[in-house]
């Protein structure tokens, strides 16, 4: 297995469960299962005993294993060198289950629906482009941005309601987008992070093709995933675009009021997407949109920015489900803490926390005191 | 095992107990040397009710039940040595009151060190309490339990004299509170003027109850603290210097730590002083007789303040001081540990050639920490060495030095600090026969049944 050479280095001293200042723990499988075993130092005595042959590949080793969200919580807080192969270690053990073809089902129906169907929802690929039909987002030919929106923005109702409100108001903010259509397909990022190592590259090279292909240099993504995988994964595969957040380009048009916008009386809490903060250290861009809305308040949560709590979505999870049952899930722990802060929104810039955070405001029965609200969906609710 | 599996599982809830292989191999280890054991299984309760149901399940079945905090102890306290259930008492956290007045805090047994540092930095800024080196997860209850010592142990003594009351529950699973708390619902004496009864279970390792329930005792906590460093190399001299620094009243903490490593701390001795104040005034007074305490080791040449780099500052300012656990990974191999008696502070010098001796001997990559309990009442001198959990023999290695450590402490009249279960036999051996059987029949009576974390102070296998 790739970092065989460090598991043993684990000291299971248990910061990496914390945010950095100790005021909970907050690695999201951790707070949920509670056994030390869930734990970002568990997982690693795990795999060590696991290579060691001390244990054996079960039904709970494999949970234990994917129900980590990667959401680098662990990176974050590890006090030791190695802390930044935290997340890599754990995948590289999820890729060595996934080779032995020892894995939870609904990771191998997740792989294989990708595999087949080049998205996890086993839509057809004409589909994709269905969300952009009532906008006026129009196909790329050789507009300056791609605008990538990703299996969930493209086929996931709530989701979709985000993709038209990003897509309109970049429109709006005069970009030159255009979108692939039923030529996108997945990112690849969960399944990178699920361990399907090959099929990662598999999409990665067909992506890149694509991009070359239509003469794609700069792209905005709607999903802080996809954003990685084309930030920090796919430059090695000769993938080397711009790219960009939605929110990183549309803070300045905001700061800049190239867009008016009126008065909106909100308290507004802004929950941090991993893949956006701590994988990729943005935590400002979406800030200052917020703060850039006359009338708005913004209110932290106690966990924020580098500390911020998972909703439980990643690595895979959103699609699984391992993390996501019950009263002490990620999703409705995160919707109680924003309940917490007193404000009306929480604010999202995540397709995929976007949906977690509202079934979780679902289940919690807070429907009428909380609402889930993309960036760009406060932003066009305050045009002027 | 099936049938109390099942029984566990109406006490806490079917996703809260385990007998899984998973959880059977990280919950048969610590993070030490101690060769592993595996549990029966493991529980993680969430209330004083069904820790009392665990234990009356336990009772009846004559099974073990071992109480679990982070597991950082590192001298095998926690692990299983006959099986049973291990009781991971982490999802008891919450903080139940802290009164600003009375400057006192009542937490779950499962409470860990930085989430109520975080909560009073939040909630009561003015206050703080005796926050140990060890990594934040480690539970406030358990260090008691160990007798551990924090922060302000110079002024107050070991982190159990700062407590100020009990909740436990007994080998029974009946509920019993300890102090003040007894019969009043003001928890401000954890025994006086009542007989103290902490004693039946502190330092006990678990053996004769849970804690469910905790009382701090919080201190003033000032607008700033800096730190300070004497060096010397004559290790002789350092119990005279101690003694003058503890005369002034003014330092709040001393730690003193020896190593090799980085090359400029080669051979010199790091007395390293933390003191507070309010204002500037207040900090400058403090600093400046602390200063002149040691005018005359200065003008005689034995040492010297340094200059602290900000980065260096800012590490041992650090609390907990994360810088400790990362030692763990000198020989990039993930472990460390320690023997930590406590002995007089005389004994430094004696200590710190010995764990030199040893490190050369075995070859061994060490620290030496010593943290003055008291005004140099005494101290706990911490013989650590780093070593390599991919790496055998180096392990055996350290573990012989360790034992070393154990024979040397006992003769220089120490007392071991979190015993392992070897070193509680040669405690019990070495013990006043009298006392040794007072702890039996302590021990007979409170564990009738042999339930309560059994292989740790086993009077009658002496
Ligand atoms: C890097 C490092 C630095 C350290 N620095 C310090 C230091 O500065 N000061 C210090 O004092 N210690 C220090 N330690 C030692 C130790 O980690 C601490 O004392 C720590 O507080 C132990 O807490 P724990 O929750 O990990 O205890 P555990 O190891 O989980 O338990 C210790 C003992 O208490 C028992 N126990 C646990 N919970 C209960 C309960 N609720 N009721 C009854 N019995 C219980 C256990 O059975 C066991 O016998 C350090 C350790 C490390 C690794
Ligand atoms: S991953 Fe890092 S912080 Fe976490 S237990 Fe291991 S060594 Fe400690
Ligand atoms: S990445 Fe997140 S979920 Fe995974 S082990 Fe680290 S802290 Fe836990």
């Amino acid at each position: 297995m790739k970092y065989a050479d460090i598991v043993h280095r684990c000291f299971r001293c248990g910061y990496c469960k914390f945010t950095g200042d100790y005021t909970d723990f907050n690695c999201p499988a951790y707070r949920k299962f509670r056994f030390e075993t869930y734990s970002p130092g568990g997982r690693m005595w795990l795999i060590r005993g696991w290579l060691n042959g001390e244990i054996k590949n079960s039904e709970r080793f494999q949970e234990i294993l994917f129900s980590c969200a990667t959401c680098a919580n662990c990176v974050e807080h590890c006090v030791f060198t190695f802390s930044e192969d935290l997340v890599n270690i754990f995948i590289a053990a999820r890729e060595e289950l996934v080779a032995e073809g020892l894995i939870p089902p609904q990771v191998r129906d997740y792989l294989k629906a990708i595999h087949v169907n080049g998205n996890p929802y086993k839509l057809p690929a004409a589909e994709r482009g269905k969300w952009a039909a009532e906008t006026p987002v129009e196909p790329y030919r050789d507009q300056e941005y791609l605008f990538y929106v990703g299996c969930v923005g493209s086929y996931d109702e709530r989701a979709v309601k985000m993709a038209r409100a990003v897509g309109t108001l970049l429109m709006k903010a005069g970009l030159s987008i255009g979108i692939l259509g039923e030529k996108e397909t997945c990112d690849g990022n969960e399944v990178r992070a699920m361990g399907e190592s090959g099929l990662f590259e598999q999409l990665a090279e067909q992506n890149i093709r694509t991009f070359h292909d239509m003469g794609v240099k700069k792209i905005i993504t709607l999903d802080p995933h996809a954003y990685n995988a084309f930030k920090n994964d796919y430059p090695p595969l000769g993938g080397e675009f711009e790219v960009f957040h939605y929110t990183q380009i549309l803070a300045p048009v905001i700061g800049g009021r190239r867009i008016l916008l009126k008065e909106c009386p909100l308290t507004v809490t802004y929950h941090d997407p991993c893949y956006l903060g701590r994988h990729n250290k943005e935590y400002e861009a979406p800030r200052s949109i917020l703060k850039a809305i006359p009338g708005l308040e913004l209110t932290e949560m106690e966990r924020n920015s580098e500390n911020a709590f998972c909703c439980g979505g990643g690595g895979g999870n959103f699609f699984t489900d391992i993390l996501g049952k019950g009263e002490e899930s990620p999703a409705r722990l995160r919707v109680r803490e924003a309940l917490d802060t007193g404000a009306g929104v929480i604010a999202v810039a995540c397709p995929q926390c976007a949906k977690m955070l509202e079934d979780a405001v679902k289940s919690e029965g807070l429907e009428d005191r909380l609402k889930v609200m993309d960036i760009a969906e406060i932003v066009t609710g305050c045009l002027s | 095992m099936t049938d109390i599996v099942q029984s566990l599982a109406r006490i806490v809830g079917d996703a809260y107990v385990s007998d899984r292989p998973e959880e059977a191999y990280f919950y048969a280890r610590d993070p030490g040397l101690m060769p592993p054991h595996k549990p029966d299984c493991v529980v993680v309760p969430k209330s004083v009710e069904e820790i009392q149901e665990i234990v009356r399940l336990a009772a009846r079945e004559k099974i073990p039940v071992v109480p679990m905090g982070a597991g950082l102890a590192l001298t095998g306290l926690v692990i299983p040595l006959r099986g049973g259930i291990v009781i991971d008492m982490k999802r008891m956290n919450r903080i139940l009151k802290v009164d600003e007045m009375a400057r006192h805090a009542i937490v779950e047994g499962g409470t860990s060190q930085g989430y109520l540092k975080a909560y009073l930095e939040k909630h009561h800024p003015r206050l703080r309490h005796s926050i140990p080196d060890s990594p934040a997860t480690a539970t406030i209850a358990a260090n008691v339990m160990i007798h551990g010592q924090g922060r302000l142990t110079q002024q107050y003594g070991f982190n159990s004299d700062m407590i100020c009351g009990l909740e436990v529950v007994l080998a029974s699973g009946e509920v019993c509170r300890i102090g003040s708390g007894a019969l009043s619902p003001d928890w401000f004496s954890k025994g006086p003027p009542l007989p103290d009864l902490t004693g039946l279970f502190l330092g006990w390792f678990g053996a004769t109850g849970i804690i469910t329930k905790i009382g701090v005792k919080l201190y003033p906590r000032k607008k700033m603290r800096d730190v300070e460093i004497f060096i010397t190399d004559r290790d002789s001299l350092v119990p005279g210097m101690v003694y003058e620094l503890t005369h002034t009243e003014m330092v709040e903490d001393i730690n003193i730590f020896a190593q090799p490593k980085p090359m400029i701390f080669k051979d010199n001795h790091h007395i390293t002083l933390f003191y507070t104040g309010d204002t500037e005034e207040e900090m400058e007074f403090k600093r400046k007789t602390i200063w002149h305490s040691l005018d005359r080791f200065i003008r005689s040449k034995d040492g010297g303040f340094m200059g602290v780099p900000p980065a260096m500052k800012s590490t041992l300012l650090d609390m907990p001081q994360r810088s400790v656990s990362r030692f763990a990974d000198v020989k990039k191999g993930g472990g460390f540990e320690y023997s930590g008696p406590i002995i007089m502070v005389d004994k430094y010098p004696a200590c710190a050639r010995k764990i030199l001796e040893l490190a050369e001997k075995y070859d061994l990559g060490y620290s030496g920490m010593a943290r003055i309990i008291g005004r140099s009442h005494a101290m706990m001198y911490g013989f650590a060495f780093t070593f390599n959990r991919a790496d055998p023999d180096m392990m055996e290695r350290t573990r012989q030095a360790l034992h070393e450590v154990s024979v040397f402490a006992l003769e220089a009249g120490g007392v071991f600090w979190k015993g392992t279960a070897d070193e509680q036999k040669m405690a019990m051996q070495k013990m006043d026969p009298a006392t040794r059987g007072l702890m039996g029949m302590i021990k007979k009576q409170m564990d009738p049944h042999g339930i309560m974390n059994p292989g740790n102070w086993e009077v009658t296998e002496v």
